[in-house]
Parts: structure tokens; C-alpha cells; sequence
């Protein structure tokens, strides 16, 4: 367990190293900066703005600078005076070029809790309602409500989820009045964008638990188990639904993280004030350091959840091992 | 089972337990405290960039800090006209080089600071000093001193000191505040009614750079830190979702002051928008009117377009043949269907705009006789110039566009025009918004898509563009008798000298056309019928200090002068109005006059 969790940590900070240093790379690529505009700024004052966040440094400074939590100003890169260390090893993401008034992280720390709130509504209620889908499907394989459920599956992954979001607010919000139309205030304001976040990984589970679910029926063991008089229904709950998951959890793992970091499209349509816009706007905006630090933000996540995932394996398959992972 | 087997119980505990903590700990900071309904709600389309008015720069910014801020002059509701704000008299010296200003007695600072002369010395040199990097600064170089003290140097060359340079602005009592001008500069006026040129608060200020010597900037802006002047003050701040203003009860005008709330969203779907503003959540929506519903706003009394001081064109690249040929330029001009532009597809009053002055007329200024549509005139000149049927090859025409659907859709006909009248091979080029300024600077295209909002009624403003040291002509076009008609009228004390000089200039450019004007746009905002003291003016100045909410009498009295043609919307502000406390006073003692 210590071994699997030192593997782990070394390899996050291999990852988000790599990952840093290929995104600094190709946000300087893309042509234009943060600061040009349709109504050109003058050069003197280009300059200055510029040389506020060190962005006249040779690149490789910057990148050192940013990185940290070497000091190469006279006091740090976007820190205090007092402060000598900066940089992303020191938990310090910058200044956000887009929001004049604000740092990185204090961006993370007002949009990322609304996006992780609106997320893990979603996979709950996505893994909850999916599950039971797939299992329903899976038991009654053949007939025509097994039918019924997949094409609501199919039909869930294949709408975009601006239209399911659309539909929802058309008929729950304006139609019927049950649900405020948007914004961010309330619990009921997250049942909507919920739905619509969760709707196609709802779907995506449901279709993984009962093709796993129903290759696990077909096993030999499963076979056994019916054989020696188990009731059906422990059959499947308790020994074919264990080994039909896995294909689920690996799933789930990289789904949550891009559930959990928020949706552009979701936030947009309901007005939530989350950290899934950045991660577009960021970019097109050329706010480097929002940019960077979003990416930050999403490649840790999905490293972790994968080593749960990984984790979760063992737990689920006694024949793999942890050590081996 | 086994013993790895045996802990599954308590690590599926975990699994589960684990996320629910975490999904409750964030509900808890994600649910901000829910804030009862502000007296007023409009959307802004998008985050202000900023909450310094020095540092700030763009249409939505300018709404929040006319409500934050005042400075000696502001602009008047209903008509835009530059008026007098915290300047209570104004005095110009007869060669209008020297401005005095006697500021209200009663000026206060939300803190309760008294507000003296020596604040606004102390914002203006802010302001030019290169080290606030400023946007607006160089509009400010008519001030005596502004050029030297940005730059650093002095006339000579030599370096100066920027805390002992003497500067056209200074305070000679509390009260009074003198602007020495270089050179007459008749537009000034209209340089000091624009929102960067507000105090900020020295002291609050000074003290958070003290602290903070390199981040203060992201301290400040916020409901604790920011002191300001205007009639609102910043009660709330939620990053992408709404600022929250006060009502002022220390400002000096604030018996004028009808609401008591007024909320700033940032939303950026115009569905979602125009959603919260038929559920009544909104109260204004400006420019987020989603276009595929403009033909069923057109008409509703909620909805009244109104000219306004901007203009789409297309910028021609001059320097890359055969697009430095004046003719080649007057064909594409002369071929470009406006009215079926205007009419099918933007469809809210836009007019066809044939110079660079929209709507053709500014105050005093009237834009020279222009060139219109011309088929054949087009296709002789292309012939002309040696394209055309048996002429050389034109190669392909590529029209650059930022990723829009309406800019798509304007490009699809433009392209169609030309290639239908002039038989040019067209193609279109969609790019997202930072390469394609980005290659609009580098001059690297050859038709682009371009607009120019006013920042003051003035038609200087939109000359001064197209002069060839000017950093947003990105055309390579220059003219040396253009630039020098520019110089002159900047100097000019004479009205009608200037827009002469200014009328003249426009004449060369609309003979050169480095630029083809499309339409001029109209102000397209969708308000509750009840709200009263709303803006109608070519700038979509709004001022937030004289909103209020009309009565039933007094709306069923404004939609019958409004037209009978009109359809009636219902409206979702409060029934009984909501008026400040002086015209509630006036309306007492039975003066129904209101502005």
C-alpha cells in the first residue's frame, strides 16, 4: 500500500511536470498575447503592461519563474516582496491576465468548489440511475424492456448536452415553473445542470454495467452459483455485478474528472459561475497563467482518480494485486 | 473469503463516504449566500476585465464604473451630452487653454473623506503615468506636460523626474482645480465626462500598495477595499456571476438616487439572458438579445433600437496589390448589397453606411457626399484596372473574419456580391478572436472584418484611426495631406473650422477607401417598460444615478405617448414605483414633473 501510493505520488509529479511544460510551451505557440485587442493598445503602454507580468523575459525565465519556486526577481514573480519564494511549487499560480483584479487562485477558489458541487451531483445521481438501468437491462436481457432502456441509453450519449439542457429548461423551468431558470443560489439551481451534466454518463454506465453484467452471466461460475440454488437475484447483485463492474470503474474514473471540473456549455446555459468556462475562455483569452492553472487543476485530478480506479480494481478482482500496479 | 477480501465493507464505506464529504463540503462553499432580489438587475454580457478606472477598457467596464465612480463631468441620461458632474463651475481662459474647475463643496469619498482638487491631481497624474499603463492616457496628451511626463523625457531629450514635474494639472485651493492645455482641443469636454477620468482615493489606495507593494491590485476592487465617489457603492463581487452595488448614502446627490440595489450580471449565453429577462429576473438586456429573435422583438414596446456611434466595415489590406490599387477598392466598395444586409438579416434599423462617420452625422459634423452602390461603375473601374473578363488573373480574394455567426453570415453575402458583380474568386476565413487581431495587426490578410465604437461624440475620434502613425489603422494605408487635415483640426479652437478641416479629411478617405463601411449599428436594448430615466442616446450611455420605476399611472401615461403601433409588454418591476426620495417629495407637494 505505502509502495503503490510513493509510485503514485512520484509519477504525479512526473505527469503534471510534463504536463506544465508542453502547456506553457504551446500557449506562447499560439499567436496573439493576453493584452491584444481590436483597439490596439500603444506601444509604450504594451510595454509596461508587459513588463508588470514579466512577459519581456526571455521565455525560459518565465517558465523558471512560474514553476518556481526559484526567486529570479528581486522579489517574486507575481508574490509580495516580503515573499521569496513563488511559483507553481509554492501553490502560488500567478496573476490571471483576463481578471485584472484577481489572482489564479483566488479564480480556483470562487469557481472550483461550484463545479465540483454540480459534478458529484451529477455522477451520483448518473451512477445511481445508470446502474440501475444497466442492471434492469442486463437481468431481463432480450426482452423489450431491455429495448427500451438501451435505445434511452443510445439516445442519451448521442444527444449533445446543450440540447438536453435545453429541453430541460424549456419544460421544467419555462414550461412548467418548477425550477428557477438560472443562476447559482440554491440548491434547486443545481438540479437542472445537474441532469444535463449527468444525462450521458448516466447512459455510458448503463451500457457498460449490462454488457459487463451480462458477459459475467455467461461465466462458468455464474453458472455454478445458479447451479448450487442461489436465488437469481444474489447471482447477480453479489457475484455477477462484481466482476461486470470493472469496465464501469475505469470508465468512471477519467469521466468524474471531467464531470467534477465543470462544463463550458453547462455553466454558460445556467449561469453558474463554475471553473469549467475557464478551461476554454482561459485559452481564448490567452490568460496563460488561468490557462496553466486550470490544466494543473484537471491533470492532478484525473491522475488521482485513475490511482483510485486502480485501487478500486484490487478490491473488486482478488486476482489483481496492488503491489503489481 | 479471503483476508484482502474481508475489508471490503469498510473500503466501499470510504468510497462512498469520502465523495459525499467532499460534494457536501463543496455545496457548502458553492451555495453563496442567497441575496434578495436587487431593485434593479441587467446583464452585462461578460465580467468586467477590472475595477480601475485607469486600467479598465471596454463597454461593460464603463457601465459599472459610471455607477461606482463621478468625475467633473458625466453624461446626461437622456441626450449623452457631456454635463457637469462634481464640477460646479467651469471657466475657460478666452484662448481655451486654461480650464477652471470649482468642485462641489459637498463631494464626498464613501468613506466620508471629504473629495478636494488635490485627489483628482493626484488620479490625473496616475492615470498618465506610463507605469499604470493606462489605455486611455494618450487621448490626455492635449494636457500641457502629458507628453513628456509619459514619455519620460522632456522637450530636449533630457530625462525628468516624475514627482517634481511640473504638469498642466494642479489643485490652487481644495476647491479649485486647473488644467493647462498644450493646444485647444475642442473635444475636451468630451475627454472629461469618459470614465477613466474619475478620482480614485489616494490614502485607501496608497495603503494597500504599502502592503501589498505587487498584488494590491487583486486586493483591491473589492467590497472592503474599494472607496469610491459615484452614487453606488460595490456591496458584492462574486467573480462571473454578479457585483453587487449600494446605494451611496454619503454621495452628495444621493436624494436623487432611486435604487436602493442595483445587480450586474455576467452572463454570457444571450438564451440564458434573454430567458431571465422574460421570467422578469432581468431587468435590461443589452447587446445579449439573441439575433434569431430580433424579427419578433422588433415592434414590442420593450424593445426601441436607436441610433448608435459605431460602424461595421471591412479593413482593405493597401499594401498587398491588387489591393493598393484605389480602384480595385471602389469596386469592392461599390458592389456590396447593404440593404440586404440591413434588412434580411440583421433586421433591427441598421442603415447602410457609405462613410466612415455612422449614421453620416456627428453634433455640428456632417460627413462629405458619398459613393454608393454602382454595379456597372464597378465593374468598368475592375476593368480598368486590368481584371476582369479578358483582364489578368485577380487571384483569390480571402475575407477575414472573427468566428461569429453573424459575421459569417455578412461575409457569405459580401462574398456572394462580389463574386456574382465583379467575378472574383472569394473565400472566407474564420478565426478565433486573438489570431485574428493578431493577423489584423501583422497586416496579414486582405479583406478583414473590422468595427469602431465611439468612446465620445466626436468625429475626431473615428478620423484620428486612419491617420498613418495611428496604432488601430492596420490597413497600411497612409496619406500625408489625411494626416496633416487630422493634425490641424485636433488644434483647432473653431467649430466650424475643424469640421471643415475634419469634412475634408473624410472626403480623401472615402475617395482612398481603405476601408468599405457596411451599416452603422443601433443600440439594441430590451427594458422593462416601467423603468423610468433610461437612456436614448447615440452612445448607450446609461447613468444608473437616474433609474427609477415608473407607477401604473405613470406607465400607462408613457406607453400611450410611446404609440398605439406598439405591442404591449407586460412589465415585472414593483406596481407602485419606486421613486428617489426628492422626486418622491416632489410628487408629494403635487409637481408631477419628472425628467
Amino acid at each position: 500500500m505505502i509502495g503503490f501510493l510513493r509510485r503514485r505520488a512520484v509519477g504525479l509529479v512526473l505527469t503534471v511536470w510534463i504536463v506544465v511544460t508542453c502547456a506553457f510551451a504551446m500557449m506562447r505557440i499560439v499567436p496573439g498575447g493576453p493584452f491584444s485587442e481590436e483597439r490596439k493598445l500603444p506601444a509604450a503602454v504594451l510595454a509596461n503592461v508587459e513588463a508588470r507580468y514579466h512577459l519581456d523575459w526571455p521565455l525560459w525565465r518565465q517558465y523558471l519563474q512560474y514553476v518556481g519556486p526559484l526567486n529570479l526577481d528581486e522579489h517574486g514573480l507575481f508574490g509580495d516582496r516580503e515573499r521569496v519564494f513563488g511559483g507553481v511549487l509554492a501553490g502560488d499560480l500567478g496573476p490571471s491576465f483576463r481578471y485584472r483584479d484577481y489572482t489564479v487562485n483566488q479564480i480556483l477558489a470562487e469557481s472550483l468548489p461550484l463545479s465540483l458541487a454540480l459534478g458529484s451531483l451529477a455522477l451520483a445521481w448518473a451512477v445511481v440511475l445508470g446502474g440501475a438501468i444497466g442492471v434492469a437491462a442486463a437481468a431481463c436481457r432480450g426482452t423489450k424492456l431491455d429495448l427500451a432502456l438501451r435505445l434511452g441509453a443510445a439516445l442519451g450519449i448521442a444527444l449533445p448536452n446543450f440540447v438536453v439542457a435545453g429541453l430541460l429548461v424549456l419544460v421544467f423551468a419555462l414550461t412548467l415553473g418548477w425550477s428557477p431558470i438560472a443562476g447559482s443560489t440554491s440548491f434547486a439551481h443545481f438540479v437542472l445542470p445537474s441532469l444535463a451534466l449527468g444525462a450521458p454518463v448516466a447512459a455510458y454506465v448503463a451500457r457498460l454495467v449490462r454488457s459487463g453484467l451480462v458477459e459475467a452471466l455467461q461465466a462458468d461460475w455464474v453458472r455454478t452459483a445458479v447451479a448450487k440454488g442461489l436465488p437469481y437475484r444474489t447471482v447477480v447483485l453479489r457475484h455477477g455485478l462484481r466482476a461486470g463492474l470493472l469496465p464501469t470503474v475505469s470508465y468512471l474514473g477519467p469521466a468524474s474528472a471531467g464531470v467534477l471540473t465543470g462544463s463550458l456549455v453547462i455553466e454558460r446555459i445556467f449561469a453558474l459561475p463554475g471553473a469549467g468556462s475557464h478551461f476554454v475562455a482561459s485559452a481564448l483569452s490567452r490568460d496563460y497563467t488561468l490557462a496553466l492553472g486550470v490544466t494543473i487543476v484537471y491533470s492532478v485530478l484525473i491522475y488521482s482518480l485513475n490511482s483510485l480506479v486502480d485501487f478500486v480494481y484490487t478490491r473488486l478482482d482478488p486476482r489483481i494485486a496492488l503491489e503489481e500496479l | 473469503m479471503t483476508a484482502r477480501n474481508g475489508p471490503t465493507a469498510v473500503w466501499l464505506a470510504v468510497l462512498v463516504l469520502a465523495p459525499a464529504a467532499v460534494a457536501i463540503w463543496a455545496f457548502q462553499s458553492a451555495l453563496s449566500r442567497e441575496l434578495p432580489r436587487a431593485d434593479f438587475v441587467f446583464n452585462n454580457g461578460v465580467e468586467a476585465s477590472s475595477l480601475d478606472p485607469a486600467v479598465a477598457n471596454g463597454i461593460a467596464e464603463a457601465r459599472v464604473l459610471r455607477a461606482l465612480y463621478e468625475g467633473l463631468y458625466t453624461r446626461d441620461p437622456i441626450s449623452g451630452a457631456a454635463v457637469p458632474a462634481l464640477a460646479a463651475d467651469t471657466q475657460v481662459s478666452p484662448d481655451a487653454l486654461t480650464w477652471t474647475f470649482a468642485l462641489r463643496a459637498d463631494a464626498r469619498w464613501s468613506n466620508g473623506d471629504p473629495l478636494t482638487a488635490d485627489d483628482f491631481v493626484w488620479s490625473l497624474r496616475r492615470l498618465l503615468d506610463p507605469r499604470t499603463a493606462s489605455p486611455f492616457a494618450a487621448e490626455l496628451e492635449c494636457v500641457r506636460g502629458a507628453r513628456e511626463f509619459r514619455a519620460g523625457v522632456d522637450s530636449n531629450g533630457a530625462p525628468i523626474d516624475r514627482a517634481t514635474f511640473d504638469l498642466g494639472v494642479r489643485a490652487t485651493d481644495a476647491r479649485t482645480l486647473v488644467i493647462e492645455l498644450a493646444e485647444p482641443t475642442l473635444h475636451f469636454r468630451e475627454l472629461l465626462a469618459a470614465y477613466p477620468l474619475v478620482p480614485v482615493h489616494r490614502a485607501s489606495l496608497e495603503a494597500l500598495q504599502a502592503r501589498a507593494p505587487d498584488s494590491w491590485s487583486t486586493l483591491w476592487g473589492r467590497p472592503d477595499t474599494l472607496v469610491c465617489n459615484g452614487p453606488f457603492v460595490l456591496a458584492e463581487r462574486r467573480l462571473q456571476d454578479r457585483l453587487r452595488l449600494a446605494k451611496n448614502e454619503r454621495y452628495w446627490d444621493a436624494d436623487r438616487v432611486a435604487m436602493r440595489t442595483i445587480d450586474v450580471l455576467a452572463i454570457e449565453n444571450a438564451t440564458t439572458a434573454f430567458n431571465l429577462y422574460t421570467a422578469g429576473e432581468i431587468d435590461w438586456l443589452d447587446g445579449t438579445v439573441p439575433t434569431s429573435l430580433v424579427k419578433t422583438l422588433v415592434g414590442r414596446d420593450d424593445f426601441d433600437p436607436t441610433p448608435y456611434l459605431g460602424l461595421y466595415f471591412y479593413r482593405v489590406n493597401t499594401t498587398k496589390p491588387p489591393l493598393d490599387d484605389k480602384r480595385v477598392r471602389r469596386a469592392l466598395f461599390g458592389t456590396i448589397n447593404r440593404l440586404q444586409i440591413c434588412d434580411r438579416l440583421l433586421a433591427a434599423g441598421q442603415k447602410p453606411a457609405y462613410t466612415l462617420i455612422p449614421w453620416g452625422n456627428l453634433g455640428s459634423y456632417r460627413s462629405p457626399a458619398a459613393k454608393k452602390e454602382d454595379l456597372e461603375g464597378s465593374q468598368a473601374l475592375l476593368e480598368e484596372a486590368g481584371f476582369g473578363a479578358n483582364g489578368e488573373e485577380f487571384g483569390t480574394l480571402r475575407i477575414l473574419y472573427n468566428s461569429s455567426e453573424q459575421n459569417r453570415v455578412i461575409a457569405e453575402v459580401i462574398a456572394d456580391d462580389w463574386s456574382k458583380y465583379l467575378e472574383l474568386p472569394v473565400e472566407l476565413e474564420s478565426q478565433e478572436w486573438k489570431s485574428y487581431v493578431d493577423r489584423q495587426n501583422r497586416l496579414d490578410y486582405d479583406v478583414s472584418r473590422s468595427s469602431w465604437i465611439s468612446d465620445y461624440p466626436d468625429a475626431l475620434n473615428f478620423l484620428a484611426v486612419f491617420t498613418s502613425d495611428s496604432d488601430n489603422n492596420r490597413t497600411g494605408w497612409r496619406h500625408a495631406e489625411y494626416d496633416r487635415l487630422i493634425a490641424a483640426a485636433r488644434k483647432e479652437a473653431d467649430l466650424a473650422r475643424r469640421d471643415e478641416a475634419l469634412r475634408r479629411a473624410e472626403a480623401i478617405l472615402l475617395d482612398e477607401l481603405p476601408i468599405l463601411p457596411i451599416y452603422s449599428y443601433v443600440s439594441q436594448n430590451l427594458v422593462d417598460p416601467r423603468v423610468g430615466g433610461f437612456g436614448k442616446n447615440s452612445l448607450n450611455e446609461q447613468n444608473p444615478k437616474y433609474w427609477y420605476w415608473m407607477d401604473d399611472a405613470e406607465l400607462a401615461k408613457s406607453r400611450r405617448t410611446v404609440g398605439k403601433r406598439e405591442k404591449k409588454v407586460t412589465s415585472h418591476g414593483p406596481k407602485d414605483g419606486l421613486y428617489s426620495p426628492k422626486s418622491q417629495a416632489e410628487r408629494k407637494a403635487g409637481g408631477r414633473t419628472r425628467r
